[in-house]
């Protein structure tokens, strides 16, 4: 579904993904994980279209989306939850669900979708009038979320879902990440939170300063010895 | 008293032109945080091509409201046209490079236009034809105000309205406010973020044009170089309102406006445009994110 093929992105004379290959199967859950500076994000934005590559491709069911604009990439069914959950702060939380279906006309669609949304996260519907930036953090993600999921996509990226939310908030959004996928979403998930993103994907890769260090299930990436002492505490 | 109201009728009329083109200042602020600094010249070039218009539909010698109507629409379509161009060929090039490439761009299509309109038009002033007769209509207690005053008040204020309602209450309008949050979350709902900005720059110059057609209704005397004193004040009110925000805008150009006629009124005529400098830095000192504006929130 989604072929990432050594990708290489420069922030700046910044090297920031060096020849970065990655894929994603229809229906799959796969998690990318690593530390802090180590691409995730970037390797998010340039399959948005964010940022440019110099080098590499991405391919989107079979179709070239390397250097296709960010808004038409939406549309083919591509849609990102972005780090820091950029939720539009000064609407109300309805009118960041109706931006997140932007590019779609059907009305009927649309508020289905709504519904699925409400039902997802209910705390949204109760808060729905609700200006954006008065959310709590938790509330935020679950927008920036269900924004992501107005559009419709068939792949779904997730940056950071947990980052600074409390660890009982953490478990319901990775329970809600499952749900969303088994609703037919392929998930490509960028953690931090390196144990709960494993616990629930198929695959996992391995992020090190801009290169994919190891590739596997996600269950065998969990009983690795390397990956233990890095990322999962010993 | 009288005179008082008097002058609150004239600095309403005049701010109301103010506001207009600072609507435009802020808008484009808002979505790239640019000053454009040509605003006032495309309010210039919306005189002249009113200008233009009423002399090809012979509005001038025999005067009607359709007419009139006619040339404040094709200003307000050339002027969009122009605001198109500038922000496709001026701004565009140099979205990714540094704002104050953008400012010293702006700049630079401030002078062309003026230079530009001195080489078409010529360095001598015209005068913009009477398209609507004047008249006065007392008010009572011995208030009056002109048609002319009328036009531009329900014109002005049917074009805010419209602008509200475009921003509020349309899919490009909401595209707008999701731009100036944040391009990079615009881009992710699937806005076309070039688009937006072309609608802005459109809608603002469109604005423009209309404040040049109604204000020449009352200040005939057109020259290329009107634009500068107008354009600088507008952005004062921009400013003054809170740049970026709508509503502030024209509270910012109503208050510019009455200021200018009651300190001409009551001060001395030579005070005309310091007032309007005074006020930019009244406003810098005491609440610098303007009337309207807010201070920059902290992120949660």
């Amino acid at each position: 579904m989604l072929t990432v093929d050594s990708l290489d992105v420069y922030y700046g004379a910044v090297h920031a993904l060096k020849g970065v290959s990655l894929r994603a199967e229809a229906g799959e859950v796969v998690t990318l994980i690593g530390a802090n500076g180590a691409g995730k994000t970037t390797l998010l934005r340039s399959i948005s279209g964010l940022v440019p590559s110099r080098l590499g491709k991405v391919a989107f069911e079979g179709k070239d989306i390397t250097r296709m604009p960010p808004h038409d990439i939406v549309g083919l069914g591509i849609s990102q939850s972005p780090e820091g959950r950029m939720v539009f702060a000064n609407l109300s939380v309805v009118d960041n669900l109706e931006l997140g279906a932007y590019r779609r006309k059907d009305r009927a669609g649309i508020r289905e979708d709504y519904d699925a949304v409400y039902r997802l996260f209910p705390r949204l519907l109760e808060r729905r009038r609700q200006t954006a930036g008065t959310l709590s953090g938790g509330e935020q993600q679950m927008l920036a979320m269900g924004r992501a999921l107005m559009s419709r996509p068939r792949l779904l990226l997730l940056d950071e879902p947990s980052l600074g939310l409390a660890p009982l908030l953490v478990r319901e959004i990775f329970r809600t990440i499952l749900e969303i996928n088994r609703r037919g979403v392929t998930v490509l998930l960028v953690e931090q939170n390196a144990h709960m993103a494993l616990s629930i994907a198929g695959r996992g890769y391995v992020l090190e300063t801009g290169t994919v260090k190891l590739e596997d299930q996600a269950s065998r990436l969990l009983q690795n010895e390397d990956v233990k002492k890095a990322y999962l505490g010993g | 008293m009288t005179e008082f109201l008097q002058q609150l009728v004239n600095g309403v009329t005049l701010g109301l032109g103010y506001a207009l083109i600072a609507l435009g200042y802020t808008m484009v602020y808002g979505i790239l945080r640019l000053i454009n600094f040509a605003h006032g010249d495309v309010y210039m070039l919306g005189a002249f091509f009113g200008f233009y218009a009423a002399r090809l539909t012979g509005a001038a010698v025999e005067p009607n409201p359709l007419k009139a109507a006619g040339i404040l629409l094709i200003s307000m379509v050339g002027c969009g046209l122009v605001g198109f161009l500038i922000e496709r060929f001026a701004y565009k090039p140099v979205r990714k490079s540094s704002r104050l490439a953008a400012l010293i761009t702006a700049i630079g299509v401030s002078l062309l236009l003026e230079n530009g309109g001195l080489l078409l038009f010529g360095a001598d002033p015209k005068f913009f034809p009477q398209i609507v007769r004047a008249t006065n209509i007392p008010l009572g207690m011995g208030v009056t105000i002109s048609n002319q005053q009328i036009i531009i008040l329900v014109v002005s204020v049917a074009l805010m309205l419209a602008l509200r309602f475009i921003v509020l209450n349309t899919r490009a309008g909401k595209a707008m406010r999701a731009v100036s949050y944040s391009h990079t979350a615009a881009a992710l709902m699937g806005i076309s973020v070039d688009r937006i900005i072309t609608f802005t720059f459109v809608l603002g110059s469109m604005l423009a044009a209309a404040a040049g057609v109604l204000v020449a209704l009352q200040n005939p005397k057109i020259e290329p170089y009107m634009g500068i004193m107008p354009g600088l004040k507008a952005f004062v009110a921009a400013v003054l309102g809170g740049i970026g925000n709508i509503p502030g805008a024209v509270l910012g150009g109503l208050v510019m406006g009455i200021a200018e006629v009651m300190v001409v009124g009551y001060l001395s005529p030579t005070w005309r445009d310091a007032i309007a400098f005074v006020l930019l830095i009244l406003i810098l000192l005491v609440r610098p994110s303007g009337l309207l504006g807010q201070p920059p929130a902290e992120k949660v």
